[in-house]
């Protein structure tokens, strides 16, 4: 049966799209970003994330570890992650939750019946599901299908991409997605392919399609200081936004380093950006409303 | 009418902060009081009249004063934040009042000549003889133990009973209205057929007595302005107290001509009935918006008022109703409900006679009064129906967002079913609402009875101890058996429901006496009158005269005691993760050593209630369903019966002192849950999930319910955030949930507020069902409450 990999539901999103609503995180990302806020929906495998604060050094992680991964080093518990195969048995047994999984496999139905909790919410407020990750569209065969289901019952669908998939793929996705959330990161290619690891030509002409086939847009813009935040950098992105006549706004997201600790929970680093002033926010908004574009500051 | 000045904000500014200031206890009224009972006057009078003249003899003689630039007048002590007592119901002790002072949380001054006074003339008159101790000397054996075990709490072993709300009548008729309708009434007695015929003349006389007592004492504050009038220099004050002499001349003995006359009616209202008897202030006018929309509009449309004026005498109301906090309570009561005042709560919204909603230009104006004002109380309300226009619910979410607690928010449309429920009519269901926190009334017409609360986890300690509380080493409930025996869960749901329905017994038990004690010796002849169909009966409020006499008895812990039998079905019948003997191992020890662990795998590895998780809500519908089915509809003493209704005030705090670990994972003294909303912090899956895990039960099967959120500011910072609460709000409603309320801080704000509480003296929370200063609740409740479920959605 057809499954796929999701890391998280979050209930009551209500800065993902209109209304109040489900966002179902998809596991797995061809993107690298530096500054990647879901750093576990990168890999596309369940992967164990340990957090420290919840635990008591009880030990029994150590104990019940089939690969010998595990072990206390100076009151501390210390994870072998190349001994460790995530296979989630110390997850199972974690008393505190300070050991989760992040990816388990949903079917299509079981993923329904998550969505349809919270009906009465989205049908009072216009709300609805949005498909993010992680990149959604690296399980497409997956979510075409979820995504007309959702159709078929009459839920309202967003999906946030990077629009980094074949056009065939966009498509295909495109026939039941009512509004597209849509990362544009950063307009120069090399600094994009330094960045995120992939080039954005794909991502540029799969927007130039949305767009041409009709999709309502939403542009969504993290605000990384150093990385996007010149003049320059921002000017090439209204003026690139601003030619399609289905972008409907552009979303300013502001660099939050929630990333950083998340990262940490999978034994990883990343590297930690400057918070953005209100002023350089401030700035960057009167920069992109030169083009005509109807800015919002937040998802 | 003569022209309001303006300087809204110096007058309004100087009467808000004197209303802020320590209140401090007033012997006046009880010295007065102990006067005329020691006094000739007193002797062979029947219980209405003794009590009628009391508040007659207290009214003449009783201080009075006009505070500089006030509009509404009228203290129920001698001044603004005097606190009058009530030793005739509950004596405080010198002890008590040496505590008074060095409380840290809700601290009342105590001066020494006011122990002085206690000592010489209060103590010894009343020792013994106050209601409080004559409730104690009348309790059973088995009560007591359960009393003293934190199986229950008992609200009027201190105060009277109180949730009496105000309908319109007052703004039709005058008190001499009411003198006539008494008049013509006495005519009417039967002295040859009806047995009562003396007791009901009685009644009513004594309503007549304390008619003219509150005329005369309206006309005291109308002499007293004229002459502050007559000596006043500043042209523009002067005309002011001509026309507060002006307005309490013609109000309450004629019915209010204006809006300055309306609110003062109501006031003078106000102050009689919370000067008869101790209600703890659970006294208010009901559906404000609706009954003096009529007198705003057509003073407006007359050119007599301004809207800036109409303003200003809100908030001269609004710190009328600040300046009074209630006597000190004392004991377990001042453990159950830690607040100055058990509420006074106007309604907003709702629905009129017709169905048809009430959103008017004067809802507008009094949420903005609420928001310029930020007091605690009144304990402002809002109901919201289907009906209700989106604009009066957004104008109130955008003060809440703004971490201001008030106003709470009720589901018009669920109350109207409970109402009808309860068999009362549809006008007066359609015209009723919540009462002092969550607790439905019809208007006008019902005494709203409650008793006391209901410890549901105390009672789960003492079935898993088979009859005994560990805690006071003594046998109080029923043998149920050796859980270790059980052999599944239904066998430990019925033994439960059995120790349950023992102690809902057991407390109408003592509820019955008391409510008797209370018919007999402390009439409320001025409530009475006020409150239909007491005249027509000639009964009093206290003895069945309303048209509805309903009694409560409040479940309390619902997420406790849910998340405990839970983890119990879960792990020992279901998983057989571990078995009984271990459970109650693990409990005694309250998970010390190696119970740690399995304590872990309670807390995180059990499926709890507020997740929208069957498994774990199916439960507490089963728990509401029992408590309902036990309590609802058994008669109490004054032709009314009994309903259930789920809600905690502070009393969560102390429930949780009482109680042992439990098998949720909590460790022994910890708040048990507050209200219906989940255990602190056992949420997980954010707010739609409470919802849908609150919802899945029946509210309308009860009397009142209350669920509390907390947001973080940074989910409702725009307009668009603050429209996807009015839809969260809309659609819990819709699912059939009674009550919601927010508190929006962050937990990061609260910590810096016990850290440096001076610079937080503004700060008020929503607590349960009403609002008090943060720096005031307590360290306690204040750890709880910033534990308490945060809802952040990044």
């Amino acid at each position: 049966m057809l499954k796929a990999l999701i890391f998280d539901i979050k209930r009551y999103a209500i800065h993902d799209g209109p209304g109040i609503r489900t966002s179902i995180f998809f596991k797995g990302c061809p993107l690298r970003c530096w500054w990647c806020h879901n750093p576990e929906g990168q890999e596309f495998y369940p992967e164990m994330m340990y957090y420290e604060s919840r635990c008591i050094i009880c030990g029994t992680c150590v104990e019940v570890c089939p690969q010998k991964a595990v072990s206390i080093v100076n009151e501390k518990v210390v994870t072998n992650r190349q001994l460790c195969d995530n296979c989630g048995i110390c997850v199972e047994h974690c008393p505190t939750g300070a050991r989760e999984m992040a990816g388990k496999w949903y079917t299509i139905q079981e993923l329904l019946e998550e969505i349809e909790k919270d009906r009465p919410f989205y049908d009072e407020s216009g709300g609805g599901v949005t498909v993010s990750g992680g990149e959604p569209l690296m399980q497409h065969e997956f979510v075409v299908r979820f995504l007309e289901e959702l159709k078929c019952k009459g839920i309202h669908t967003a999906v946030d991409t990077s629009g980094y998939a074949s056009k065939e793929v966009m498509k295909e996705v495109c026939r039941f997605t009512d509004l597209f959330l849509y990362d544009l990161k950063i307009m120069d290619p090399k600094k994009h392919l330094l960045y995120t690891e992939v080039r954005n030509d794909l991502i540029l002409s799969n927007l130039k399609l949305l767009d041409d086939l009709g999709a309502r847009i939403w542009v969504r813009f993290p605000l990384i200081p150093g990385v996007n935040d010149d003049e320059a950098s921002i000017r090439a992105m209204g003026e690139f936004v601003s030619t399609f006549r289905n972008v409907e706004q552009l979303n300013v997201l502001p660099y939050h380093p929630l990333g950083v600790s998340k990262a940490e929970r999978l034994d990883k680093t990343q590297k930690k950006f400057e918070q953005p002033s209100q002023q350089l926010i401030n700035k960057v908004v009167g920069l992109l409303e030169e083009y005509d574009l109807l800015v919002r500051v937040g998802g | 009418m003569v022209t309001i000045l303006t300087g809204l904000n110096r007058r309004i500014s100087k009467l808000r902060e004197q209303s802020l200031r320590t209140p401090y206890i007033d012997p006046e009224r009880a010295t007065l009081i102990t006067q005329f009972y020691k006094s000739d006057q007193a002797r062979g009078l029947s219980p209405p009249v003794l009590r009628a003249m009391a508040f007659k003899y207290y009214l003449e003689n009783k201080t009075i004063g006009i505070e500089d630039g006030e509009l509404i007048v009228g203290e129920k002590g001698r001044g603004p934040r005097a606190v009058p007592t009530y030793p005739e119901q509950c004596l405080h002790s010198l002890e008590d009042l040496e505590n008074l002072n060095s409380m840290k949380d809700n601290p009342y001054i105590v001066k020494d000549e006011v122990k002085k006074i206690y000592e010489e003339k209060i103590i010894p008159f009343w020792k013994n003889k106050d209601m409080r101790s004559m409730i104690f000397r009348n309790m059973p054996e088995a009560w007591m133990k359960a009393f003293k075990a934190g199986v229950f709490t008992e609200f009027m072993e201190q105060r009277a009973m109180g949730h009496a709300i105000m309908d319109d009548k007052i703004y039709k008729m005058g008190l001499l209205d009411f003198k006539r309708k008494v008049q013509e009434r006495r005519r009417e007695i039967d002295w040859l057929d009806d047995p009562e015929a003396w007791e009901k003349d009685q009644e009513l006389l004594a309503m007549e007595i304390t008619i003219d007592a509150m005329i005369n004492f309206a006309n005291r504050y109308a002499d007293l302005a004229k002459r502050m009038a007559d000596e006043e220099v500043d042209p523009k004050r002067k005309k002011e107290l001509e026309q507060i002499d002006e307005v309490c001349s013609w109000v309450p003995a004629h019915a209010p001509r204006n809006f300055w006359e309306a609110l003062q009616m109501y006031w003078f209202i106000h102050l009689g009935v919370t000067s008869e008897t101790n209600v703890w202030d659970s006294f208010n006018p009901g559906r404000i918006d609706l009954w003096w929309y009529p007198f705003y509009k057509k003073d407006l449309e007359e050119g007599r008022l301004t809207r800036e004026q109409a303003k200003e005498l809100l908030a001269c109301l609004w710190i009328k109703i600040h300046n009074q906090p209630a006597p000190p309570k004392v004991g377990v009561t001042k453990e159950q409900s830690n607040t100055y005042q058990d509420f006074s709560t106007p309604n907003l919204g709702g629905v009129d006679e017709y169905g048809r909603p009430v959103a008017n230009e004067l809802s507008d104006l009094i949420l903005e009064v609420e928001d310029e004002l930020r007091i605690m109380m009144p304990n402002l309300c809002i109901q919201i129906s289907e009906k209700t226009p989106d604009w009066l619910l957004l104008k109130a979410l955008r003060i809440i967002a703004t971490g201001h607690p008030k106003p709470s928010i009720f589901n018009t449309d669920v109350i109207i079913m409970e109402h009808l429920r309860q068999s009362k009519t549809l006008k007066d269901a359609r015209l009723g609402g919540p009462s002092g926190c969550v607790t439905i009334g019809a208007f006008g017409k019902e005494t709203v009875g409650l008793t006391g609360y209901m410890n549901w986890t105390k009672i789960l300690e003492i079935t898993l101890n088979n009859g005994f509380d560990p805690r006071t080493r003594m046998k109080v409930g029923i043998e149920t058996g050796d859980p270790r025996e059980f052999k599944s869960f239904e066998e430990l749901f019925e033994v439960y429901k059995k120790q349950l329905k023992y102690f809902i017994n057991l407390k109408i038990i003592g509820n019955n006496i008391i409510e008797r004690l209370y018919a007999k010796y402390i009439p409320q002849p001025f409530l009475s009158l006020l409150i239909d169909d007491c005249i027509e009966k000639g009964k009093d409020y206290n003895n069945g005269g309303p048209r509805y006499n309903t009694s409560y008895i409040q479940g309390t812990g619902l997420g406790t005691i849910t998340d405990s039998l839970v983890a119990i079905k879960y792990h020992i019948f279901d998983r057989r993760t571990f078995n009984m003997n271990t459970l109650l191992k693990a409990l005694s020890s309250n998970f010390e050593g190696e119970y740690e662990l399995l304590r872990q795998i309670l807390w995180n590895k059990t499926p709890k209630y507020g997740n929208d998780d069957d498994y774990a809500d199916e439960i507490a519908i089963k728990l509401v369903d029992i408590y309902v089915k036990l309590l609802d509809g058994k008669p109490n003493t004054r032709g009314g019966v009994y309903r259930a209704n789920l809600l905690p005030t502070t009393v969560h705090i102390y429930f949780g002192k009482v109680v042992g670990a439990t098998p949720d994972g909590r460790k022994a003294s910890e708040p048990v849950s507050e209200g219906v909303s989940p255990v602190q912090g056992a949420d997980r899956k954010g707010p739609t999930a409470v919802i849908k895990s609150v919802a899945k039960w029946d509210h309308v099967k009860t009397g009142g319910t209350l669920l509390n959120m907390k947001f973080s500011p940074q989910t409702l910072k725009t307009e668009e955030d603050v429209r996807k609460l009015a839809h969260l709000i809309r659609a819990f409603f819709k699912l059939g949930g009674h009550h919601i309320q927010f508190n929006v801080v962050s937990a990061d704000t609260l910590r810096e507020a016990q850290e440096e509480p001076e610079k937080y003296r503004n700060l008020l929370v929503r607590v349960a069902g009403y609002s008090d200063f943060f720096v005031a609740i307590g360290k306690d409740l204040q750890d709880e409450i910033i534990s308490r479920m945060e809802h952040e959605s990044i």
